[in-house]
This record gives C-alpha cells, structure tokens and sequence, in this order.
C-alpha cells in the first residue's frame, strides 16, 4: 500500500495542530490524529481557561483598590459559576478556531486513539476510532506531538479524584466554590491556581519541597514572588516533603516532614501540581523500539526519534513543558519533514506565569551562571522608579538582566511585575538575534512605558543607569 | 515525442560538458545509436539512444558547458515513453522546497565607537552577521568573510564563529576551495605583470577544474608526508627480459611499472594497515588492493584501477595496464575504471626523473612515486660497486599510515622488487 499522506501527527496540541498548518503549507498532504478536543491540553484545560480565570480573579481583586484611583463601589461580589463558564466558553471557542484552521489547511482530522505499528517509510498509524472501527494509516511520516499529563504519586496517596484531590483539570472546572486549598508544588502550575482561588478569597497554602518558591526562576524573583503572594495573603510551607496525602470526610489531610519536623495541613481540597508524565504509553513505542529518555521521547536537534520517518516534539519529547516550544518545534520538524535545513531548533524559550505578580523569564539565571562559572555583568531596576508604572499604581516588582561580562551578549532576563508575560518577549528577540549590551543600550525605548525599565536594567548592568 | 534529459553517467555527477552532437535535427536514430558525447570531470562518455524516432529539436548546443544532470538535451518523435539514456543513475532529486520565508529585520549595527563596523565582502557587499558573532570574530581576530553563515538568509551567527574558531571550519580559504573548483581568487594576470596579448587562455574543461579542486583539497586537508627508498632491479630487469620473451607470441609485454603494481599489491597484503582510507566515520580497511595507476593524456592525468591486483599475474597485470592506458587516452574510461582506487602508483622513470613525491589521491591513504631505474655506484661488503637503483617515495596520509607503518609497507616492497621470483611465494 502506497502511503496515504505525507505526514501524520498524532496530537493536536499546540505542537501538533501547528506543525499540521506548517506542513500543509509547505504542500505536504496531512492528517492529524486527536483523541480528544482539537487543540490538546493548552486551549482546552491549559493554558488558555486559565488565564480566563486569572483574568476574572484579577478584575475582582483590583475592585479592593478602587480607592486608590480616586474610585469607590460598593456591594462587589461574583458568580462563581460564571466565571467557570466564561473561561469554558473561551476554550470552546478557540477550539473551534482550530477546527476551522485544519479544514482551510485541507487537513484531515481524524478522530481516535492512535497507535504505531512496524511500517515501511515510517511506523503505521493505526486508529481505533471514536465512530467505532479502526483505520490503518500509512504516511511517510509521522509525527508523535501527544503531549503530558499531571504526575500523580500514588505511593504517598495523592491522586487526582476530582473530588478532594485536583489535579489542573478539575481545578479548572469545579463545581463549588472550596473554603480552603492545600496547593503541593510552586511551580507555574500552582502559582496560578493559588494565585486565582486566593483573588476569590479562598485560605491558600502551597507547598514546595525545595527552600524557594518557583524553583526554575532566579533566586530574587523567588523571594520577590514571594513576598507578593504573601502580601495577597497566600501562605506558604517550604522546604516540607509531603509523606502523606489522606481523605477523610471533611476534605484532606496533608502530612509534611519540615527541617525533621512532621507537621501537618488540612483543607478541603488539595490541588496537585508536582509536574508532569510524558503520554509516551499504551502507544506502541516498546514495540518499536522508540529510545526514552528520562521518561521523554528521545530526539535529535531535528526532532526526529531513532525510528525511521518517525518524530516527536512537544511535551512528550522532553522539558520545558511550554506551548511555545512544541510550537517552535512543531514547525521545524515540518520543515526538517518537507526537506528544509533550518538549523535553529535552539532557540530561547522564555516562561511565563501569569499569577498576581506576574513573572517571566528567559535564559540563564545568576545562580546558573554562577554554576557555569561565567563571568557575568547584572542590571537591575525597580518598578517604582518607572514613571509609567507610577502612574498606573503598578509599582510591584522588577526587571533584571544578565550579560555575559566577556561577550556582552544578553543571556538571561528576569521580571516580575504587572504585565511582565507581554514583555519579555522583546528580550526574547534579543538574544534570539544575539544582541550584545551596545544593541540594547541602543534601542529607543517608547515613553512612558514600563519596558523602560528594560532599558535601564541593560544599562544599570555597565553602570549607566539614567533613572537611580 | 520524448525528452533525452541529460544522464548521470556516475553516481556523483550532476552536471556535465555536451561536448559533442553525433546527430542533428532530422536525424533518425534506433535505440544503441551513439547520439552525443558527454564530458565529465574525468571522462568523455558517449551517450546511446535509448528510443527510436526523428530528432525533432537539439535543445542544448554543442559545447555546453554546466549542463545540469536530467535537464531535456533533445526531442525525439515518437511516442515511446523511455526517458532518458541510464536515468535510473539520476540521483534522487532533492525536495524543491521554498526557502523558509523567515523575514530578517533590519537591525544596523550601532554607531558606538567601540562598535566593530560591519565588513565588506570581497565583492563590496554587507556581510550579515550578528552582533554577537561580530563581536565573537573581532575578539578571536577571525575575518568574518572568512565564515559560512547558517543563520536565516545565510547570517553569521555565533555557532558559526565558534565553528569556526574551533577550526571545525577552516579559516575561508579552505572552506572556500572545498566547494569551488577554483581554489581561491587569484589576482588577474595583469594585476601580476603579465600582459594581455602575451599568452593564449585555454578554457578549464571538467577535468582540469576537477584535478585542479582534488589536489587543492588534499594538499590543504590531509596531512601528509614522504618516505624514500632506494631499491635495485638488476634481478628485476633480467627476469622481466625473461618473461617478456616468454609472452612474446602473445604479443604481451610487462613493464618494470607492472612489476612494481604487482609488488605493491603483494606488499599491501602482507602490511593491510597501509591499505586503509581515513573517513570521518572510521578507518576503512580495504580487503583487495585496487591499485591506481596514474597516466599523463592529453590535457591532463586520469588514474585508472587494476583491481585486485595481489591476485593477477603480471601477464594481465600488463595486458590491462596497456589496455586502461589506451582507453584513459582515448578519453572513453567508464567512472567505475578510475573511481575508487585504495592505492596509487604514479611513475615517472621513463622521463629519467629521479626522485619525485605525489600527492596523495584521497582517500587513499599512500601513494607511491617511481622514479627511473638508472646505474649508480653502490657499496657492497665495503666495496664499491655498480647497481641499476631505482628510487621510490611513498607518500602517507598521516591520519592512517603513521611513519612505521609506511615503512614497513616499504620494507615488504623492497625485497619482491629486488627479487621477483619472492612474489612466488
């Protein structure tokens, strides 16, 4: 049997449904296999609700500083249900945006549970459909873009049950409004959800097994984030090893070990966000011989996995578990797939976490650089010295860069504050571009805005700071 | 009406000279008739209808030069499908992909005084470059037009700089005569003082261009080095006027350069180490010794193979030698007869040259230079004495045949070419 299509990819993530586009535009026949929503886990329950919900639980909480803006209102109050709706109602939209986007791109949606067989050119895809049947599929490509799913350990009891234990999905749907929250991980996960039960009043306690909050981020931006939430009035239990998660009645009870001392919280529910597991089973990887790694697809700089004609990106093909990155991948290997020799699959990756303040960040940390042992020149600049966030009475927070002291090249960038996840993006070009400090400190930076303070943490970091 | 497309008359070729049409429009051809001839890097091929019918049209002219492999050369009338002569030697075509249309903003270098100046390509235009690569060059003092840009639209990007600094790229020059059969720029001969009207130009045909790019690429690639022996023939020379008159009725005459292809053979056997090519993947270690024999034509040299040799007689060592020769002549060697030698003779003796040192033909890992049989005096258990000594030189590729190895290559070769009746054994 000849193949069928050029490329099938399994998945319609972010990853996924946009390397399908990529391909089609480069005149690839495609199809995409989805066993779920047209989309995957970011516009249907990641990503996208979430920020729907952040935005209502922000909108709520700025309602307590009306007075500050000269404003006053009385009687402010939500509808939890609503909210919940709205943020469905987003998703569902975006769905069918993608839907839309697959039928202009001529490319067929094939709904089911795939799995790869022995095949010629590449595995077969073979198709145990949703309508009932199955179908073989012959490509000669395929790409594996079936992302991760929430890690559970069920060794110390903490499973999602949708009930009393949460993991993102039905935290991102429930039915009733909990009192109180126990949030195990801090990383952008549970900082969110934290973030957005505790806008709407909720008793929040997040736990992290390590001594700062949001590990991956520079250490100032931890102890900043910190200090933000707590002002909020999220509580925070760190360096405590959970041994325990039990379900009684009431709600939950959440045993910790801190510095040797066994302690213990209860909540009514507690919300898991101790990472993720690649989907890398029950599709036929072992038989075919598919090289793991760490629990992730294992793939070369063109994302292509050891097996012939088979590739994997996204998620399931290892950290950082981002979106954007399984996007960007998403479209090399389209292009590696179509014969392209487009060598930048490396490009900066930045997070983003759009809690109350918000944080967002690209490259290396000082602490990482340290680690490296690179010599390295650090700007920093407060937003309360910035005129534009003065006048915005959003004042929270900084922005702080890293050089290389030999090169000058940007190679890391750290915010925290009101709109951060906006900005980062024009460090994100710069050292996508491989700006050097003469390129920044050469940029004309619109006033006001608070990306001046961009501006001037690269010049604060070679002692040309205008504004202290 | 069919296509002749231009054929691929080896694995590598993708493009060729049309040297010659045997046949003009109007022209009725049958399948096996010769209609043109086709000039390589290394050899005139002549080029067989494949379909019969009436040459409708010559769509390339005589004398093309660059002609790209499966482009349409002539149309024959005729309904036959048959493509092409041998098009199942075509390469794949590679996939006609748009560039990616990544659009590159402008960014000017800023005009601080510390700021390198963007550089100039040779031929005035900008050289696009990151800053950071800019930088990265000037503190390295590497000449960015001396680095291959692989960033969107071919920009110097950092990778590339410490690419290049790594020497994994070599400084332009090298990277440069890598892919061009024209080494480097050379200055006209003007600029060099030399009139206009004082000389004639021949045109560099394919094999000019291709000998002049392959002994560029190994002169500048591979590390090499000479080892020199003397070796007397006087045994040689008689047995050799033995045998000659042995073969006579057959018309069969062996030359000392036979003898020393059979010797070196023999000797590549007994030292396999020698007999070895270095490759990026690994050291290959040939199994027959294909050995290479360099033969002067006109306009050029071409190496055609006597394959395994250790296992010929010198009888059709001698017979194939005169035939490959004639042939490489005539210009009418297949690719497969010059292409993929594992050990090269090269010998100049009947000019009376006395010692010379190749270079190596890659990716062989020796090559052996002749030079001429000739009286010398010799000291023999402290006496004086006269010897017919020829000298050989064995030219290494270091990164396969270390000094010991060559001359223990050397050493097996002396006595089979002192003493032939050793090559019995």
């Amino acid at each position: 049997m000849a193949a069928e299509f050029d490329l099938v990819v399994i998945g319609s993530g972010p990853g996924g449904y946009v390397a399908a586009i990529r391909a089609s535009q480069l005149g690839q026949k495609v199809a995409i296999v989805e066993r779920e929503n047209l989309g995957g886990i970011c516009l249907n329950w990641g990503c996208i609700p979430t920020k729907a919900l952040l935005k209502s639980g922000e909108k709520f909480e700025s309602l307590s500083h009306l007075k500050d803006y000269g404003l006053s209102a009385s009687g402010a109050t939500f509808d939890f249900d609503a909210i919940i709706q709205r943020s469905r109602g987003v998703a569902k939209q975006l769905n069918q945006g993608v839907g839309f986007l697959m039928k202009k791109n001529k490319i067929e949606v094939i709904e089911g549970e795939a799995k790869l067989e022995k095949g010629a050119a590449a595995p077969k895809v073979v198709v145990a459909l949703k309508a009932g049947g199955s179908r073989t599929i012959e490509a000669k490509s395929v790409m594996l873009a079936v992302g991760a799913r929430a890690r559970a350990l069920p060794q110390i009891g903490l499973e999602a049950d949708g009930d009393k234990i949460w993991a993102y999905r039905d935290a991102l749907a429930p039915k009733k409004l909990p009192k109180t929250f126990v949030v195990i991980g801090s990383g952008a996960i549970g900082i969110e959800f934290a973030s957005f039960y505790r806008a709407l009043g909720a008793e929040v306690t997040v736990v992290e097994a390590v001594d700062r909050i949001m590990p991956v981020e520079d250490e100032e931006v931890s102890k900043a984030a910190q200090k933000g939430f707590e002002k909020r009035g999220i509580k925070f239990k760190l360096g405590a090893k959970v041994t325990k998660v039990s379900k009684d009645s009431k709600g939950v009870k959440v045993e910790l070990e801190v510095n040797g001392k066994v302690e213990s919280l209860e909540a009514e529910v507690c919300i898991s966000a101790v990472g993720i597991t690649a989907n890398t089973d029950g599709i036929g990887l072992e038989a075919l011989g598919v090289e793991l790694e760490r629990g992730h697809i294992k793939t070369d700089s063109h994302c292509q996995t050891n097996v012939k004609g088979l590739y994997a990106i996204g998620d399931c093909a290892g950290a950082p578990w981002l979106a954007h990155k399984a996007s960007h991948e998403g479209i090399h290997a389209a292009e590696h797939i179509a014969g392209y020799k487009t060598p930048n699959v490396n490009s900066p990756i930045a997070g983003c976490t759009y809690a109350q303040p918000q944080v967002a960040s690209v490259g290396v940390t000082e602490q990482g650089a340290k680690a490296e042992k690179r010599e390295v020149k650090i700007g920093r600049f407060p937003f309360k010295v910035n005129g534009k966030a003065i006048a915005a009475g959003e004042t929270e927070g900084f922005v702080k860069v890293i050089f290389d002291a030999k090169t000058g090249a940007l190679i890391g960038a750290h915010m925290i504050g009101a709109d951060v996840t906006e900005m980062i993006q024009g460090y994100v070009t710069a050292i996508t571009m491989e700006a050097t400090e003469e390129d920044i400190h050469g940029i004309v930076y619109p006033h006001p805005t608070m990306s001046e303070a961009m501006h001037e943490a690269a010049l604060d970091a070679y002692g040309r700071v205008i504004h202290i | 009406m069919t296509d002749i497309l231009m054929p691929a008359l080896s694995p590598t070729m993708e493009e060729g000279v049309l040297a010659k049409w045997h046949v003009k429009v109007g022209d009725t051809v049958s399948a096996g008739d010769v209609i043109a001839e086709i000039e390589t890097d290394k050899a005139t091929m002549e080029v067989e209808a494949v379909d019969e019918g009436e040459v409708l049209e010559i769509l390339v002219p005589e004398g093309s030069e660059g002609v790209k492999v499966n482009t349409p050369i002539a149309r024959l009338s005729g309904d036959a499908v048959a493509p092409a002569p041998k098009k199942a030697d075509a390469p794949a075509e590679a996939p006609k992909a748009e560039a990616p249309k990544t659009e590159v903003p402008k960014v000017e270098a800023p005009k601080a005084e510390a700021a390198p100046a963007a550089p100039k390509s040779d031929d005035g235009g900008r050289i696009f470059a990151s800053p950071l690569a800019r930088r990265l060059a000037a503190q390295a003092g590497l000449d960015l037009k001396t680095v291959k840009g692989t960033g969107p639209h071919g920009r110097i990007v950092k990778r590339d700089v410490e690419a290049a600094g790594k020497g994994g790229a070599q400084p332009a020059a090298a990277a440069t005569a890598a892919t061009s059969a024209e080494p480097r720029k050379a200055l006209s001969l003007a600029q060099m003082g030399i009139a206009d009207g004082t000389y004639d130009l021949i045109p560099l045909d394919g094999m000019k261009k291709a000998v002049a790019r392959r002994m560029v690429d190994s002169v500048q690639n591979v590390p090499h080095f000479p080892l020199f022996i003397d070796v007397e023939i006087d045994q040689l020379m008689a047995v050799r006027a033995k045998v000659n008159k042995m073969l006579e009725p057959q018309g069969i005459k062996v030359s000392v350069n036979d003898f020393v292809i059979k010797a070196a053979a023999l000797a590549l056997k007994m030292v396999p180490e020698a007999n070895a090519s270095y490759t990026p993947e690994g050291i290959a270690m040939h199994h027959n010794a294909d050995v290479s024999m360099a033969v002067a034509i006109d306009g050029g040299l071409i190496t055609p193979i006597i394959r395994k040799a250790e296992t010929k007689g010198l009888a059709q060592i001698a017979t194939e030698s005169k035939d490959l020769a004639k042939r490489a002549r005539e210009r009418k060697l297949k690719p497969e007869e010059f292409q993929g030698g594992t050990f090269s003779v090269s010998n100049l003796g009947m000019f009376g040259i006395k010692q010379f040192t190749s270079i190596i033909n890659e990716p062989q890992g020796c090559i052996m230079s002749v030079g001429a049989g000739e009286q010398r005096p010799v000291v023999k258990d402290g006496q004086l004495a006269v010897a017919t000594v020829m000298t050989v030189t064995l030219t290494c590729d270091h990164r396969v045949v270390d000094g010991a190895t060559g001359a223990r290559l050397l050493q097996a070769f002396k006595p089979l070419i002192e003493d032939p009746v050793a090559m019995l054994a």
